[in-house]
């Protein structure tokens, strides 16, 4: 049922347990834990995708991670499908819709396989040298075929339904890796008492346990020890397991990034569960246990489906069950290639023979080898294989022009050895040293606290390994302050003592060889490739890796860097140390995108802050905007009424009769001290000690290069006691340059700051009738023009809630703006509001806000001003004081370019047409008939419709503006040409009348 | 130097690729030069290119610490465009576009420039009236620059959302149609197999350790891990290191070095048909030939020569990148990698001649250097043959940061800062 | 992500807390409206910017909101030492660094 391949006893699923998934559109059986390589091999199939650039047919070649070949599609639904997944790495679930990619018509028959007889053509880096000729060919012929030549997989149509999750975990020792040595640790620190996180990326511990029958630990068959350790290690509290969970990335200060798989596997996925989620761990001590990764034989033809891994071939028998195939080669350089064949033997499958390149391996694997009746074939060499979408034979030599010798086989497993897998360590930003002896690189300089120990630290002695990560585990925990008893740690043993191994091409598939000899299956390259790149002159391995792209596919090089080193050192006639080895990133294998940003996204994208009265301006219509992270109320458009129509109207009630306004987004900071004005004197250009408490004033703040930062009115309530606003995009960084100052320049005075923008609800009302509107709600303050003029402030009560009240106005009309803490201000808005309409008024938004304030000429720091400009530039020149010696930015005002003319001065513009507006960020040129690069004399920074006026406005930054007030410019539009006036910033009210009601 | 053709590529083809030349030359050092490069990326391998074509200067060595382009060139996300504010701007990046739309024939060497569009997209008033700034002056610059609705702005790219609930939803575009992505390793490639045909010696791994200068204060050679080569001029491009190597001619230069990380996803078939900006969400997308899915983010905030960058900053991106094309949630990241940048503090280059005679910087280019190489380049070697700048690139003096006439290029450089 | 060990909270603290502020111990000029352009220009724009040790500030902007001195590697991005504003820079000497700061400042 679950496939002809499956054989019986063997394995650890439980063939009572099926799910059923399709490939291709062709259904199958799977048992629960297989994986989509593990239940199509149980089906005797082994084609399962095309290669990058020549569309080879490709099995699976290993039983991991680092699959470089079964790269398939894999959907739940329409809209949870995803590409490039491991088959590998995936397990089946019920219902599982698998397609494999880069393939048309089909798997069986690709059209792409034409690449393949093309090939010569398609070398490494042939696209530098052609595709240039005639010019315009590149950009609509050869790069678009390129393009769709290129990718794997197709990218989802449907935005994801699925959610993510992230954690942030702290640790005293984080172990990466389950297997032997990442146990042993974990035992040891766990005993211990510290706080262990222990990781591993299959879905059960035990690391080569998986698939080395020949381990055991304790006297226990080491696959059945990790069972129970983990299970140990998982009751404890200080304790936890994750599988399913790859440690991806190793940041600075011990932060270590881990992606664990929740639900992927799961035919019935809980409804609330995310589907991935990404733990994000700061670990006093980290333990990598990440073990040895082994890597092929390179000879030509190594590619055919049904040559793999000699492990991977162990795994598929002793954890899935599944034989992968019915008459087995082998190709190896290294001892552990026996013990799967031993393994396979005694399932009951043939072994056509193993080909050593090695005069002497080992010896117990030779007798045992002998007694199983299996031909080794020593110091020879597979030069090729036969078939097309199976292998059907290898071709034997003893050296290099010998005679072959065919030999049929069915499926065809290779060892060249194995590597420690460094990535992780490397990511530490730790330094590799060489070890020539046995050809791998290996921890040697640690720059973060950690430790390697096992595989992956050059110990591949079982015993050691075991001893080494316990030992380690125990002091990890010690270091971190634990004092348990780690008791003794476990006793493991294998069968055989395995030795040795090989990097690089055997005979037969040397310089002098032809044919295509793997090295990085997922990317089409061969040796042949690495030897054309340094015929070429590449010397550095980066050169080489990038020229050929060998190590850049999704495996990240896990199976060929080895062995691109050492083509390439031979090629170049170096050590492999002195041609080095390309960096390790991060991720260690691919991570989703979802997993990484969780939970930020959709509204929780970024925070959105509404002001107290916001519902109050919902209930009225208002359409708003975007300022910042703040919604600010734009319009109130009433029913019929489009956004013209609506701020023509706000404009024309707000100087007919009055508006009410809600400026609570601005920023406010309570500056309280008897050094309060001192400091003030410093942060802004205007001078404050004569100002008296109860009076306000426009205050501009500098950078300390002279140019305008900020600007707001500052209220003095008292001696020592200021009430200072900012724009609303520039209330935290004022703040922050305020507390830079006094923190750190100014430490000696005596002022606190407190930002106060959230604290006050703040509601202007503006016009002719505004006093009107809000003297029966306050109490304690005389209102009229005597007493109450002009930029003044005061404590009172509004609607019996104490409130600062301002006279003040950015709309050029009697105007006040009421302060009340924010909990009340959608109640008193309630109150003022009802008010304003009585008498005809109305509530206005910010684009109405932005219309009145130009036709008076006040700036908006950030809009009419974009740090580039002074004081002077932006009309605003008055408020810097002439006799004070020192404040942020006197020093920058005095520079060459600061003052020098021909600046940038900020003006009016009116149209000659009145009722053409024109568009913010027109430039304005003095001859519209130049030829292009025109000389641009400065830009406009806001433009409005003013009904008030029954003109068009605008304000702009033109070089000698004030020199040009009178004349004539123009704006260059892509249809027309606009000739507009240069004239002061002040359309209305020019003697400032109303302000003064 | 045999020439690159699709007739070489058959030829070799049929005899096993035997016939191909070494690109470049590494040499051992002569004792001296006329002009030293310290810096061998894109943009000093293209100046000693520039140098050898344009003013007949050969004698020079471009000397690099390491592999030729493995600083800022060989890391960076590709992006070409010309769509800057200022003028002076808008001078070199518009030079630079012109040579890329040659630079394949001119090298003759495919760098695959490719110009598929960059778009910048909008989503509040204050982008559009920045962006509307940037077009008008490009568009009286000579510059293509367009306004485009969103929907347009979906046309041309369909994966992106443009749905009103977006937590900012897009108001408009501007898309510079001759702006795209070419082949980084390429560019390197290609100008140093073309500099070192006209006799340019590329020298690798070897490390500059000092500047010296004679009595006159004039630069007399560089010092360096395989001993002291004389130089008459000395033209540093150095990227992250730039501060290090005007320091050793005590010249104090306004910069700071931040990393800059970037990623790729898996390879996926056609997907993404431009590059696609954002200021207000941070975050920078195309996808490259090979299918890889090319993604950009902000400098981390510290000075770091780590070429690494904390995660969240990768985090930051792809929530941006996710929230403007929601479809590739599910994509999954292959490789993530840093530069290291050099900033200044308005954002713009400096191109200049320095208090020490002989001696000339090309610095600041921060996090937009890779599309200005051969502009950058071609002016460089104007400045060093000539001892002045090139009109083109005369406001990139150091004196700026002196008199305050700085060129403030914080919008267009578009990266998160 | 780095993490940062704020000398007032006396706690590490990751990254995500603290704002980069560029430069350590460059003191605003006294008298800063009497200095020469060039003065003015050091002050404000040059920078050490070292491969090696750098003394540079941070603020625990997502805390006590105060700002502090660091003593970093800018290759290793490794933390020597934090202490608190107003403090006399920290010699390499007095940290046991030896004496030299390659790549780094004067």
């Amino acid at each position: 049922m679950s496939g002809e391949f499956r054989i019986a006893g063997k394995g650890r699923l439980t063939p009572a347990r099926q799910a059923r998934f399709s490939f291709d559109g062709k259904y199958y059986t799977a048992l629960e834990g297989d994986t989509i390589a593990s239940a199509l091999l149980a089906h005797g199939v082994h084609l399962m995708g095309r290669s990058f650039k020549y569309h080879r047919p490709r099995g699976v070649v290993t039983a991991g991670p680092e699959e470089p070949n079964a790269l398939m599609n894999v959907a739940r639904d329409a809209a949870r499908q995803q590409p490039n997944v491991r088959a590998s790495v995936q397990e089946v679930f019920e219902g599982m819709k698998v397609t494999s990619q880069n393939r048309f018509p089909s798997l069986s028959f690709d059209v792409g396989g034409i690449n393949n007889l093309l090939s010569p053509f398609f070398a490494a880096g042939f696209y530098y040298k052609t595709f240039m000729w005639p010019k315009a060919a590149w950009k609509h012929i050869y790069e678009p075929v390129i393009r769709e030549a290129a990718g794997l997989g197709v990218a989802p149509k449907e935005a994801d339904p699925d959610h993510y999750a992230n954690r942030y975990a702290h640790c005293d020792v984080l172990v990466i890796g389950g297997g032997l040595a990442g146990i042993s640790a974990a035992l040891a620190a766990g005993r211990a008492g510290a706080e262990v996180i222990l990781v591993d990326e299959q879905p059960e511990l035990g690391g080569a346990a998986h698939y080395d029958s020949g381990l055991t630990v304790d006297g226990q068959p080491a696959y059945e020890w990790a069972q129970a350790a983990g299970a140990r290690l998982a009751a404890r509290k200080n304790v936890k397991v994750l599988t399913r969970t790859t440690a991806f990335g190793y940041y600075a200060h011990n932060f270590v990034a881990l992606a664990e798989r929740v639900t992927d596997h799961l035919s019935i996925p809980e409804r609330a569960a995310p589907r991935e989620r990404l733990w994000q761990v700061r670990a006093k001590k980290v333990i990598i246990a990440s073990g040895a990764i082994e890597r092929h034989m390179v000879f030509d033809g190594n590619d055919r489906p049904g040559v793999m891994m000699a492990s991977a071939a162990r795994a598929y028998l002793n954890h899935f069950g599944v034989a992968i195939g019915s008459n087995v080669g082998v190709f190896t350089a290294h001892d552990s290639a026996y013990e799967a064949a031993f393994d396979l033997a005694n399932a009951g499958v043939k072994i056509a023979g193993i080909v050593d390149v090695r005069e002497r391996p080992g010896e117990a694997v030779m007798a045992e080898a002998a007694r199983l009746g299996i031909e080794v074939m020593t110091g020879q060499s597979v030069v090729t294989t036969g078939g097309k979408l199976r292998v059907n034979s290898m071709s034997v030599i003893r050296k290099a022009g010998g005679t072959q010798r065919k030999i049929a086989v069915d499926a065809l497993i290779t060892c060249a050895g194995w590597t420690p897998s460094v990535h992780m360590f490397s990511q530490s930003r730790g330094k590799l040293r060489f070890d020539a002896e046995n050809q791998r690189f290996l921890p040697d300089v640690y720059v973060q606290e950690c430790v390697s120990v096992g595989a992956c630290n050059g110990t591949d002695d079982v015993s050691a390994l075991v001893a080494e990560a316990f030992s380690a585990g125990e002091n990890a925990a010690r270091a971190a302050g634990a004092t348990g008893d780690v008791r003794t740690a476990p006793e493991a043993s294998t069968a055989y003592r395995w030795a040795g191994g090989m990097i690089g091409t055997p005979e037969g598939a040397g310089p002098e060889d032809g044919g295509k000899a793997f090295i990085d299956f997922q990317n089409d390259v061969c040796a042949k490739d690495i030897r054309l790149a340094v015929r070429e002159g590449m010397a550095s391995i980066e050169h080489i890796k990038r020229f050929t792209t060998n190590g850049m596919a999704s495996d990240q090089g896990k199976l060929s860097n080895m062995h691109g080193l050492a083509i390439a050192a031979e090629a170049l006639g170096k050590g492999i140390p002195e041609v080095g080895l390309t960096t390790f990133r991060a991720p260690y294998t691919p991570v989703t995108f979802g997993t990484i940003l969780s939970h930020s996204r959709g509204a929780l994208f970024d925070p959105t802050r509404k002001t107290p009265i916001h519902a109050r301006e919902e209930a009225l219509g208002a359409v708003f905007e975007d300022v910042g992270n703040w919604k600010r109320a734009w319009f109130y458009p009433k029913p019929g009424e489009d956004m013209h129509q609506a701020v023509n109207r706000e404009c024309k009630t707000v100087r007919t009769s009055a508006g009410i306004f809600d400026a609570s987004t601005l920023g406010k900071i309570e500056v309280v001290g008897p050094d309060a004005a001192a400091f003030l004197n410093l942060m802004y250009t205007n001078a404050w000690d004569n100002l008296k408490p109860g009076r306000c004033r426009y205050g501009i703040m500098l950078r300390e290069d002279g140019y305008v930062y900020d600007d707001g009115v500052v209220g003095r309530m008292a001696d020592d006691r200021f009430h200072v606003t900012t724009t609303t995009g520039g209330a935290p960084r004022v703040m922050n340059h305020m507390e830079d100052y006094l923190q750190t320049e100014f430490p000696h005075l005596k002022v606190w700051l407190t930002s106060t923008t959230e604290q006050w609800a703040t509601i202007a009302v503006q016009g002719p009738k505004a006093r009107d509107i809000i003297a029966p709600f306050v109490e304690g303050l005389d209102l009229s023009n005597e007493a109450f003029p002009h930029m003044s402030v005061a404590e009172c009560k509004v609607c019996g809630v104490p409130a600062r009240l301002f006279r003040m106005t950015f709309a050029g009309e009697l105007g006040f703006e009421v302060n009340v803490p924010a909990d009340f201000g959608a109640d008193v808005w309630d109150a003022l509001h009802a008010a304003t309409e009585a008498v005809g008024g109305c509530a206005y938004g910010t684009e109405t806000m932005h219309v009145l304030r130009a036709e008076k000429g006040y700036i908006i720091v950030g809009q009419d001003t974009d740090g580039t400009l002074t004081p002077d530039d932006a009309t605003v020149g008055w408020a810097v004081s002439r006799k004070k010696t020192d404040f942020v930015g006197i020093r920058g005002l005095m520079r060459p370019d600061l003052t020098k003319s021909g600046r940038k001065q900020l003006v009016g513009l009116k149209t000659r047409d009145p009722k053409v507006v024109l568009e913010e960020g027109a430039q304005i040129v003095a001859d519209p008939n130049q030829p292009k690069p025109m000389t641009m004399l400065g830009h406009v920074t806001s433009s409005y419709w003013s009904e008030n006026l029954g003109s068009s406005i605008a304000m702009a930054v033109v070089v000698d503006g004030r020199s040009r007030i009178g004349q004539t410019l123009y704006v260059p539009m892509e249809k027309e040409t606009i000739a507009v006036e240069v004239t002061d910033t002040v359309f209305y009210d020019k003697e400032g009348s109303r302000i003064n009601a | 130097m045999k020439k690159y053709s699709a007739f070489a590529v058959v030829r070799e083809a049929l005899r096993g690729h035997k016939g191909w030349d070494k690109q470049w030359v590494s040499p051992e050092p002569r004792n001296a030069y006329d002009v030293i490069i310290v810096g061998g990326g894109g943009h000093g391998l293209g100046a000693a290119y520039y140098l050898a074509k344009e003013h007949g200067i050969t004698n020079i060595a471009v000397i690099e610490k390491g592999w030729l382009g493995g600083g800022n060139t060989g890391r960076n996300t590709t992006i070409i465009r010309s769509n800057y504010l200022y003028e002076e701007s808008m001078d070199i990046f518009e030079h630079s576009l012109k040579l890329w739309e040659g630079l394949s024939q001119d090298l003759n060497y495919n760098v695959m420039y490719s110009p598929r569009g960059v778009m910048m997209l909008s989503h509040n008033i204050h982008d559009m009236q920045s962006f509307k700034r940037h077009i008008n002056a490009n568009r009286l610059h000579g510059i293509d620059n367009e306004w485009l609705t969103p929907e347009q702005a979906k046309a041309y790219c369909p994966p992106l959302d443009i749905s009103a609930t977006a937590r900012y939803p897009l108001n408009g575009a501007a898309l510079q149609r001759r702006g795209g992505t070419a082949r980084h390793d390429a560019v390197a490639w290609g100008y140093a197999r073309a500099a070192s045909d006209r006799g340019v010696h590329v020298i690798q791994n070897c490390e500059v350790t000092g500047i010296r200068r004679g009595p006159d204060g004039h630069v007399t050679g560089v010092d360096t891990t395989r001993g002291f080569i004389g130089a008459k001029k000395i033209g540093v491009s150095a990227s992250g290191h730039n501060t290090q190597l005007m320091a050793m001619a005590d010249v104090r230069v306004p910069l700071v070095s931040n990393p800059l990380q970037a990623l790729v996803s898996e390879p996926l078939k056609p997907i993404f048909p431009c590059v696609v900006m954002s200021n207000t969400v941070h975050a920078y997308i195309s996808q490259s030939d090979k299918g890889e899915l090319v993604i950009g983010a902000g400098t981390d905030q510290f000075v770091s020569y780590s070429q690494t960058g904390g995660i969240q900053i990768i985090e930051h991106t792809l929530d941006a990148i996710c929230e403007l094309f929601p479809m590739f949630r599910r994509v999954k990241m292959m490789r993530q990698w840093g530069g290291i940048t050099d900033n200044t503090p308005d954002r713009s280059p400096i191109q200049s001649k320095t208090p020490v005679p002989g001696l000339y910087v090309n610095c600041g280019w921060g996090t937009g250097g890779f599309k200005a190489t051969p502009g950058s380049a071609h002016l460089f070697a104007h400045l060093i043959a000539r001892d002045e700048p090139h009109k083109l690139g005369a406001g990139l003096t150091l004196n700026r940061y002196y008199t305050g006439r700085l060129i403030d290029e914080a919008a267009a450089a578009a990266v998160a800062h | 992500m780095l993490l940062i060990h704020c000398p007032y909270c006396q706690e590490d603290r990751s990254e995500l807390e603290f704002r980069a502020a560029g430069e350590a111990h460059i003191a605003r000029p006294e008298n800063i409206a009497s200095i020469s352009d060039e003065a003015f220009a050091e002050y404000f724009f040059m920078r050490d910017n070292p491969k090696g040790y750098i003394w540079e500030r941070w603020r625990h902007f997502n805390g006590c909101g105060r700002f502090f001195n660091a003593v970093r590697h800018t290759v290793s991005d490794k933390f020597v030492v934090t202490y608190k504003a107003g403090e006399p820079k920290r010699s390499l000497e007095s940290l046991g660094l030896g004496t030299t700061n390659a790549g780094g400042a004067k």
